[in-house]
């Protein structure tokens, strides 16, 4: 080599620069890395050992009007298990197998769970009994991503009884999840299913706060605490109602086991909804934390439907307690007065065209005004009366007192009526052809049959425009804004007449006159609906409202296969009877 | 002798800073939420630092005669050991696969490739000091060729890519160092530089019209220019078929080099998890013994390869300038020893050996931010290895001895 020392110290230069430039290489590279990209990669790091594990915020509890609970929480458990994949994930359940027990679709529900959201600890039992989370607190180090959780667990002191209005609570499903309504909510959370709590859910479910867990390489969990500061649940607000508990308890009474049907109870001026009931009814607290199969099969096979809502799901043929409809669309447009008498007077039926038409009463009632009629709820009567209004103007009429429209119940299941739509020419060619109907389909509709089928709930709201000034309220549960919206407008004199007129059906003189209560004047109609699945079993209605001169409640009840609707009013009668006696009645001034 | 011999202190205390912090480092990266086997590797670091001592006392006693004379049994030796390994070799850490462990009864007692890193060092060393005048045709080139050429391949056939480039750096090192023209040293790198960049017909053209230009202007003999011209061809035309004959993992390797996170979950994620220690760092890092990324095992071979991960971790960005600062000194100290060396083949033996140092510092250091391929070889003085230390301070021993007869006064020299 060339060994000359001035050779040797250019090389060795050479080499020195060569090293300061590597040296001021690697110094920028390190730099970078560690100054200038330091916030991203403190994330991924913070990312990569700390695992959220969710701490559920308990929901709104729920009063009725007194102040008294009807939907609380408990504390609960839940077991959840934090693993890096499915297969570890169902190792791990299958290390608990030993110590509790899991059905193969319980552990295939986890790794379902696991699949929606890998980076969330999988909820392996949502509501876990205290024994078997003593027993996993004691092998807690034989199970390395296992985590117990502390979660307000929703209870409904009353159960069944408040069912039909409140719904339940369960797992956020994967449609929910998807769709906007749910933005924010993350899987494995509960949400309000149905009822007051699914309507006002965005009110009740609160803030979820996170719990930060160690994990290392392996997903194991190394620190349960104290990795970071927690952030805390936010508990909801309560949410006040308009439900009177000990109103809502007695209505569950008088429908006891064998009773199928629903009932509703309203304020007519505020249409704060008092007790609405649906029986058979279903154990809400059953659902919590996963619906057991038994009980859900149980509950589906079931022939009278306990998880149909009778009240806000349910149409019927609206029968007699819909004439007071055809009567007030008479009244309005001038057709009638409560004194007119019918051309024809009942003898037990009608000839119309080629077709005679029944009363319901074979005997008669004779040559009766429209008042009359309406205690005695004369078909006759009212077929004239029909045929007088006449079919375009009697649906215009029933448009406007909105039969073919939801109430606006806060409850989300509700099921808007069935009723014809106007021009009914369109409505009635398209539903049975041009001329295979005729006007006669106008005696029909008038006594409450035909085209129209009617929930409980909007019956009841009917009402109360007839306990008030025509105006219709919307039946809320929850306390709030009050919205009424006029139905028609009659005279004083006319409101007071058909009030009276209702009183009397009530009476001696009545259709319900089994149904009286002593010393309060009971206001109502009957009804009789043809059941189109079994002709011999008619269900039962009655709409109405007490006292008769001041309504300080207005009670809807349909009896599914109730037979004659005196049977429906018999309930009312003792609802009503039970909220008047139950309180003072204030004096209020009807006009105002 | 022993006054001049203790002379170069600031060598010895510049690996001596770095031995013990390297202690330090293993002991950090055996302290781990879920205790491992590594928790107690320190104590073993620490053994093999007192042995290593021995060995640099040892070899700084030797004179540089005995090495020369030393050179072709100890060369010859190690090829023997290396046969030997490829037979009946095992593998560890990053590289089980590999054949490059003697064990015995379970225990392995070392690498043979790092005493082979020394003794084809010597052997360079040897052949390139007795010629007066620097090669200066590809043809005189063939001696040192073939002493590396016969290791490499062995080495290679383990395989160990990682030692493989370090002996590739070592004879550019050495020929640069003998004096060996750099057109030259290009002429003899083209072929490789040619498959590497195969993989793009516009840049390898590009290099190729750059090769052309450079040979005309370089005269080499006409045969030797033709030569360099086809094998450069041949290269960048067989590249693309010798890639379909790598190992899988090979070329996983290269691919995750390429793009980290083309394979978050199997060979990118040490590099992901490595750059993630680094980057989390800071400027002051997390703490000793506190890195998240180690302590939850996420960082891979804390203890050996991604050690400087953890450096990175822990001591943050002033921990690695401090880091790579004492290695920086380390250096420069090296080849003012090679300067200073009062005959060619001290020169060339100080020179090969820090060169060795220099490649696995920045192949290692490198590889934690993915600057380079992964290719698993230790850092000096810092990663948990008994073999590895023993050769570094052998190689400290042979540097303090040549400093020791060098010209001048070493205590006097500033590095």
């Amino acid at each position: 080599m060339s060994f000359h020392p001035n050779d040797v110290a250019r090389r060795a230069r050479t080499a020195s620069m060569l090293l300061i430039g590597v040296f001021l290489f690697l110094l920028v590279a390190f730099f970078k890395t560690q100054v200038v990209q330091n916030a991203q990669y403190s994330l991924q790091s913070e990312e990569n050992r700390l695992r959220e594990v969710p701490l559920p915020a308990p929901r709104g509890i729920i009063y009725d009007r007194a102040g008294e609970i009807l939907a609380e929480n408990l504390p609960g458990y839940s077991v959840l298990v934090l693993s890096p994949s499915a297969d570890s994930l169902r190792a791990a359940l299958r290390g608990l197998s030993g110590t509790i027990t899991l059905a193969p679709d319980q552990i295939e529900a986890a790794v379902r769970r696991f699949r929606r959201a890998p980076n969330r600890p999988t909820v392996v039992l949502a509501d876990a009994p205290f024994d078997v989370v003593s027993v996993l607190e004691e092998h807690r180090l034989d199970h390395p991503g296992l985590i117990i959780q502390a979660e307000p667990k929703r209870f409904y002191p009353d159960g069944a009884a408040v069912a039909a209005f409140m719904g339940y609570t369960g797992e956020i499903t994967e449609a929910e999840l998807s769709s906007r309504a749910y933005k924010g909510y993350k899987s494995g959370q509960q949400v309000g299913k149905g009822g007051l709590e699914r309507e006002y859910e965005g009110q009740l479910h609160g803030r979820e706060g996170t719990r930060f867990v160690e994990v290392d390489a392996r997903g194991r969990v190394v620190r349960e605490a104290g990795a970071r500061q927690d952030l805390l649940p936010e508990s909801a607000p309560p949410l006040y109602t308009n439900i009177d508990l000990a109103l809502q308890r007695y209505v569950v009474e008088l429908f006891g086991d064998s009773l199928i049907g629903g009932a509703i109870a309203l304020e007519p001026r505020t249409g704060a909804v008092l007790a609405l009931h649906s029986a058979p009814s279903y154990d809400p607290n059953r659902f919590i934390g996963g619906i057991p199969a038994d009980y859900w099969r149980q509950l589906t096979t079931d022939p009278r439907r306990p998880l149909y809502n009778k009240v806000t799901q349910g149409i019927y043929p609206p029968g007699s307690t819909w004439k007071l409809a055809t009567a007030v669309a008479a009244l309005q447009s001038g057709l009638a007065t409560l004194d007119d008498h019918m051309p024809t007077p009942c003898k037990g039926g009608y000839q119309y065209g080629n077709r005679f038409f029944k009363c319901w009463d074979r005997r008669g009632h004779g040559d009766i005004s429209l008042a009359r009629a309406i205690e005695v709820s004369c078909d006759v009567y009212f077929y004239q009366l029909g045929l007088r209004v006449g079919l375009e103007r009697l649906v215009g009429a029933g448009l406007q007192f909105g039969f073919r429209d939801k109430t606006g119940i806060d409850l989300p299941e509700e099921r808007a009526p069935s009723f014809p739509y106007a021009p009914v020419k369109d409505y009635y060619d398209r539903k049975y052809g041009p001329r295979n109907w005729n006007a006669s389909f106008v005696l029909s509709l008038a006594i409450g049959q035909g085209e129209n089928a009617q929930t409980v709930v909007s019956m009841a709201r009917f009402y109360t425009a007839l306990a008030t000034d025509g105006a219709m309220a919307r039946p809320a549960i929850a306390q709030g804004k009050m919205e009424r919206t006029e139905a028609f407008r009659l005279s004083a004199e006319q409101m007071s007449g058909l009030r009276k007129a209702l009183a009397n059906v009530v009476s001696e003189r009545g259709t319900a006159s089994a149904s009286q209560i002593q010393g309060l004047v009971l206001a109502g109609k009957t009804g009789t609906a043809q059941n189109t699945q079994d002709p011999t079993r008619d269900h039962s209605w009655f709409v109405g409202f007490a006292p008769a001169d001041d309504p300080k409640i207005v009670v809807a009840v349909l009896l599914e296969f109730g037979g004659h609707g005196s049977r429906a009013a018999r309930i009312a009668s003792k609802i009503i009877e039970r909220y008047l006696r139950a309180r003072p009645i204030q004096l209020i001034n009807t006009d105002g | 002798m022993q006054r001049r011999m203790l002379a170069d202190y600031p060598l010895v205390l510049l690996a001596l800073t770095l031995s013990v912090f390297g202690v330090l480092m293993v002991y950090s990266a055996g302290q781990t939420d879920v205790p491992t086997p590594v928790v107690n590797v320190y104590r073993s670091q620490i053994v093999w630092l007192g042995l290593g001592l021995l060995a640099a006392l040892v070899a700084a006693n030797a004179s540089v005669r005995l090495l020369e004379w030393l050179s072709w049994p100890a060369y010859l030796f190690s090829i023997a050991l290396l046969l030997f390994t490829l037979v009946f070799g095992s593998g560890a850490g990053t590289a089980a696969g590999a054949r490059s462990w003697i064990t015995v009864a379970g225990h392995r007692l070392g690498q043979p490739s790092e005493l082979a890193k020394i003794t084809v060092v010597l052997m360079l060393a040897r052949v390139l000091a007795t010629r007066r005048e620097a090669p200066r045709s590809l043809f005189e080139l063939w001696k040192p060729a073939l002493v590396v050429a016969v290791p490499w391949v062995l080495i290679m056939a383990q395989p160990d890519l990682g030692t493989g480039i370090v002996f590739i750096g070592i004879l550019f090192a050495m020929l640069f160092w003998a004096g060996v023209s750099w057109p030259l040293l290009v002429l003899v790198a083209s072929p490789a530089v040619s498959l590497i960049l195969a993989f793009s017909t516009q840049i390898w053209g590009a290099w190729f019209i750059a090769l052309v230009m450079l040979v005309i202007w370089y005269r080499p003999y006409l045969v030797e220019g033709i030569v360099v011209i086809i094998s450069n061809v041949v290269m960048g035309v067989v590249a693309p078929v010798l890639w379909t004959r790598l190992a899988p993992y090979q070329q996983q390797r290269l691919l995750v080099f390429l793009d980290p996170s083309s394979d978050p979950r199997a060979s990118g994620y040490h590099v992901i998890q490595s750059r993630v220690a680094i980057g989390s760092g800071g400027w002051l890092g997390k703490g000793f013994t506190l890195g998240t990324q180690k302590r939850l095992a996420f960082l891979p071979e804390r203890h050996t390869d991604f050690i400087f991960a953890v450096v990175g971790e822990e001591l943050g960005f002033i921990g690695v300038s401090l880091a790579l600062t004492l290695f920086l000194v380390l250096f420069l100290r090296a080849v003012r020893i090679a300067q200073r060396a009062n005959e060619p083949f001290s020169s060339l033996v100080a020179f090969g050996l820090a060169a060795s140092w220099f490649v696995h510092v920045g192949e290692n250091v490198g590889m934690t931010l993915s600057l380079v391929p992964v290719t698993g070889i230790p850092l000096p003085f810092i990663s948990y290895g008994g073999s590895f230390m023993l050769a570094c301070w052998l190689v400290v021993g042979i540097l303090v001895r040549i400093s020791s007869v060098g010209r001048g006064r070493a205590d006097m020299i500033s590095i």
